[in-house]
């Protein structure tokens, strides 16, 4: 496909990386001519200087031939005008970025004139996560696929973690639960670990099942850390904003720390129920004055990567259970994950992570089709979800005679809401969600899952 | 330093060069020569180096600049080095440096030949020596860069270092697709010449050889009189025509393709090189006029010549050096404009000489007025100030280097045409240049220090100095650099 792309922040390097690797064509416009220069000659994409709201810009961009125009350009105005003019010219579909609250509210009043195919807040995409995590702190990440039935839930094997040292046998043998362990991440690599796989300290496990299921694993596992109650926030932008209003109406008490004293009456003003405190969170003696020892889960969310590293290590240094860091340069994310801190965030990497999904689902509008997807480990693995259709190769037929590509897992099955982790005997019937997890990248539809690739089958079978 | 990456891309560019021989095989086969064992031999050493280099595959894919430079200059070296084989083999040209000068002078598209007698040579010989002009071109990584099973931005260097011109930039987003609409083009304008020759009364090996000739802008003929030896209008104008098509920017056949033609209107580089090369053609003209008498073959001669030494092939259709002192002069000045950028001919460049007389004038401006703001344009664009002082620098070390190989091959002790014309017709890769070097002479009576100096002037001219510069840096090499 051919996408465009304004901006080339943080978000637009990214998620220009992440189209390149899958293949489209891409150019990049922006204002800044150094940050452009950079992309161009790290990536395999065309950059157009200039501003992206302007028509001989665009057309100098060719956007009346792509097929999406993606806006994530600093100023919401400007995206959405991008998108507009876009629209205009005649590109197939149109993505902004919109921060402003007031703005996202009357998008949809205005969506059907500006022709958005989707707009996306990144800050509230952070929020949601957050939130998410909050629900099932044991987890370092949790993801949630077939419409919230099937979860995915990342987290890490500390030395004392009765799984460290077995094997994946012995572990379904000791606790015969209905998970499965998917993926397994070790030193940067990710395995897709084999029934003789033994798992070691320091492995990043990434399991499938039910949400109660694998509630159940980590209780009898000894390592359930019940749902927070009292949520402690340093920094109090916009992220904080929407996930204090998520996390209060799910019952959780919400402390937010913000050192600017407008703000504070701003966020006093829209969250009558939290606790406002205006001092410098970054400071020790205002966090243990605020019984940050109390606190069962603590996010840090201010605009600095330093501050909330060493806040958050502190935070960890002090017992809380849960520590939440939000970081806005992901390059870093590698080293920074071998540190003591629970989970990280980046708006920018969730915000790029969005669009890719949305991208990757726009590209099949036949067939058994990506329903969602989510990269980890550094974008070297994916969950995907597909339906199968009567179309699809293979069905009613047993799993274990199936010839699957290489370092490819079927993970679960949604069939009727009823979530199953399948073993040999199960079958793919028409209708399941089929969830597949796969360090194989490029997958588009459910057929591309099996070895042996369709045309060619078709070819033998007429021989 | 990658050095994985560099010699993976080596290795590859090495195994691509022995494919690429079989078609010289295939002529050599096709003859019934001799010479397609020599071709043969060279192909399995060419194809078992290649493997070698490229045997383990880089760890990382990251080329930077300076990575981007020598992957270049080491290629064009390597290739070159292993290019010369077929002929050092089979015996027609028996001293290796003398056949290293003759291939790198075909890869660079210079044309300067120290043979004396080409009619002798076997065919599958003579046409691998003209086909090194074709490949070299377009440039040989870029035929890689539209081949090779991984893609980054990073090959962006590769390309920029290879490419002629002050700025290159990709057609389409795609770096493999740009590389492979830049040799659509380069093949189907190589054939379309090819079956005008044909048509001219040519035979198809003779019109290929002249194509590729042609089309790289270099300037082997396999005849000893080059194109006059077929005396015909006819093949003279397609010549012409083709020579002139091949010295426009490439990116401006891809918006003709892409019907804009308002793009290619505004480019200033093509009215300059167009009004240059009419402007010289009726000064030419008039002034030659005694020599041929009527006005009719004056133009042709003038044309053909013009269009040769501005795009810099090297064709010959008579003996400039009895030309009047004007031509000559013209000749030489053209010398160094050279065709444009992104073509496949070499010299300064359109572009390059523009922008410095822009420069300059607004420096004469600027005098008048000191407080004047002014910025240089082109095509109706703001130019950088970076690439006003790149073209500066650019001509600053090319004048440099000029000067500097005068010195080093005038202790041959040959006349100053002769060593400085040598010297214009190597860093311009044009081929003959005047005096014992002109037209109808040859290089072959230089020394062997001379014959080094003026092959990497080839490659200097070709590469756009600095992929040969940087392997003199001597911080390069360290490895705390």
């Amino acid at each position: 496909m051919k996408i465009v792309i304004v901006g080339s922040g943080n978000v637009g390097y990214h998620l220009a990386a992440l189209l390149v690797e899958e293949g489209h064509d891409i150019v990049v416009i922006d204002n800044h001519n150094e940050t452009l220069e950079k992309l161009v000659e790290v990536l395999d994409i065309k950059g157009v200087h200039g501003n992206g709201s302007y028509l001989d810009v665009q057309m100098e961009a060719d956007v009346p031939h792509a097929d999406l125009v993606i806006a994530v350009a600093q100023r919401d105005e400007i995206n959405m005008l991008c998108c507009l003019l876009a629209k205009k010219l005649g590109a197939k579909h149109t993505i902004a970025r919109v921060r402003n609250l007031e703005y996202s509210r009357q998008l949809h009043l205005l969506s059907d004139e500006l022709g958005l195919s989707m707009a996306i807040n990144p800050e509230l995409a952070a929020a949601s996560e957050i939130a998410r995590i909050l629900k099932f702190p044991s987890a370092l990440k949790i993801d949630t696929l077939a419409k919230g039935l099937v979860e995915l839930v990342h987290f890490k094997l500390a030395k004392d973690n009765p799984l460290v040292e077995n094997s994946l046998q012995e572990i379904s043998g000791k606790f015969s639960h209905k998970i499965l362990i998917s993926a397994v991440e070790r030193n940067g690599e990710v395995d897709m670990p084999t029934g003789s796989y033994v798992l070691q300290a320091g492995d990043k496990v990434h399991i499938v099942g039910k949400l109660e299921d694998i509630t159940k694993f980590f209780k009898s596992l000894g390592l359930f850390i019940p749902k927070s109650k009292y949520v402690m926030i340093v920094g109090g932008g916009q992220i904080a904003f929407y996930l204090a209003q998520q996390i209060l109406t799910m019952g959780m008490k919400v402390k937010i720390i913000e050192n600017d004293r407008k703000r504070c009456m701003e966020l006093c003003e829209f969250l009558p129920t939290a606790t406002i405190i205006n001092s410098d969170g970054t400071d020790q003696d205002v966090l243990m004055e605020e019984k940050l020892e109390g606190a069962d889960s603590f996010i840090a969310l201010t605009e600095s990567d330093e501050a909330n590293l060493i806040i958050s290590m502190f935070a960890k240094s002090k017992g809380v259970a849960k520590v939440i860091t939000k970081i806005n340069r992901s390059k870093y994310m590698n080293v920074m994950q071998q540190m003591e801190i629970d989970s990280f965030i980046s708006q920018q990497l969730i915000t790029s992570n969005t669009i890719a999904r949305y991208v990757r689902a726009m590209q099949n509008t036949e067939g058994s089709s990506v329903e969602t997807l989510y990269k980890f480990v550094d974008d070297k693995a994916e969950a995907i979800e597909f339906i199968a259709t009567g179309n699809t190769r293979h069905i009613y037929e047993h799993l274990k005679d199936l010839k699957l590509k290489k370092n490819l897992l079927i993970a679960a099955l949604v069939r009727k809401n009823n979530v199953i982790i399948p073993d040999g005997n199960d079958k793919i019937i028409p209708g399941d969600n089929v969830i597949v997890v796969t360090t194989n990248k490029k997958l588009n539809d459910l057929d591309d899952i099996f070895a042996v690739r369709a045309n060619k089958a078709a070819a033998k079978t007429k021989d | 330093m990658n050095y994985r990456m560099i010699s993976y891309i080596l290795g590859f560019v090495l195994k691509i060069e022995a494919g690429l021989m079989g078609l010289s095989l295939m002529v050599a086969l096709i003859y019934g020569e001799q010479s397609a064992l020599a071709i043969g031999i060279t192909m399995a050493i060419t194809f078992v180096v290649g493997l070698a280099l490229g045997w383990k595959k880089p760890h990382t894919k990251s080329i930077r600049v300076r990575e981007g430079l020598i992957t270049v200059a080491l290629s064009w070296l390597v290739m070159s080095l292993l290019g010369t084989l077929p002929f050092f083999i089979s015996g027609a040209i028996p001293s290796y440096l003398d056949g290293f000068f003759e291939v790198v002078s075909g890869f660079t598209t210079t044309g300067a030949s120290i043979l004396t007698d080409i009619e002798s040579l076997p065919k599958g010989i003579l046409f691998w020596r003209s086909f090194t002009h074709w490949l070299g071109g377009m440039g040989i990584l870029v035929f890689v860069l539209a081949l090779l099973p991984m893609s980054t931005g990073h090959f962006l260097h590769i390309m920029r270092a290879e490419s002629p011109g002050p700025e290159t930039s990709k057609l389409v987003p795609n770096m493999a697709k740009t590389a492979k609409i830049l040799y659509a083009i380069y093949i189907g304008m190589t054939v379309a010449e090819i079956v005008a020759l044909m048509i001219a009364g040519m035979s198809l090996y003779d019109a290929s050889v002249h194509a590729f000739g042609t089309a790289g802008t270099g300037g082997f003929s396999v005849r000893n009189a080059s194109i006059g030896a077929y005396d015909s209008v006819a093949v003279d104008v397609i010549i012409t025509m083709f020579m002139i098509m091949f010295g426009v920017n490439f990116s401006l056949y891809y918006l003709l393709l892409a019907k804009k033609f308002r793009e290619i209107y505004k480019s200033e580089e093509l009215r300059i090189y167009m009004a240059v090369i009419f402007a010289c053609i009726v000064i030419v003209t008039i002034n030659i006029l005694p020599l041929f008498g009527s006005f009719g073959e004056s133009l042709r001669y003038s044309s053909f010549q013009v269009s040769s030494i501005i795009t810099t092939t090297g064709y010959a259709t008579t003996d400039t050096n009895i030309w009047p002192q004007l031509s000559k002069t013209i000749l030489i000045l053209l010398m160094f404009f050279g065709a444009s950028a992104g073509s496949t001919g070499g010299g300064l460049k359109a572009v390059r000489v523009l922008l410095l007389f822009k420069t300059a004038q607004r420096a004469l401006a600027r005098l008048v007025n000191p407080n004047t703001v002014k910025i240089v344009r082109l095509d109706g664009r703001r130019v950088s100030e970076d690439t006003i002082s790149g073209v500066k620098t650019f001509f600053l070390i090319y004048l440099i280097i000029t000067a500097v190989s005068v010195l080093l091959v005038s202790i041959d002790g040959y006349d100053l045409e002769t060593s400085s014309t040598a010297v214009f017709a190597c860093i311009n890769n044009i081929g003959p240049g005047f005096g014992m070097v002109g037209a109808t002479g040859n290089y072959a009576h230089f020394s062997a220090f001379s014959k080094i100096i003026l092959s990497f002037d080839m490659l200097v001219g070709r590469l756009e100095i600095y992929p040969m510069l940087i392997l003199f840096v001597p911080s390069l090499w360290k490895k705390a650099a």
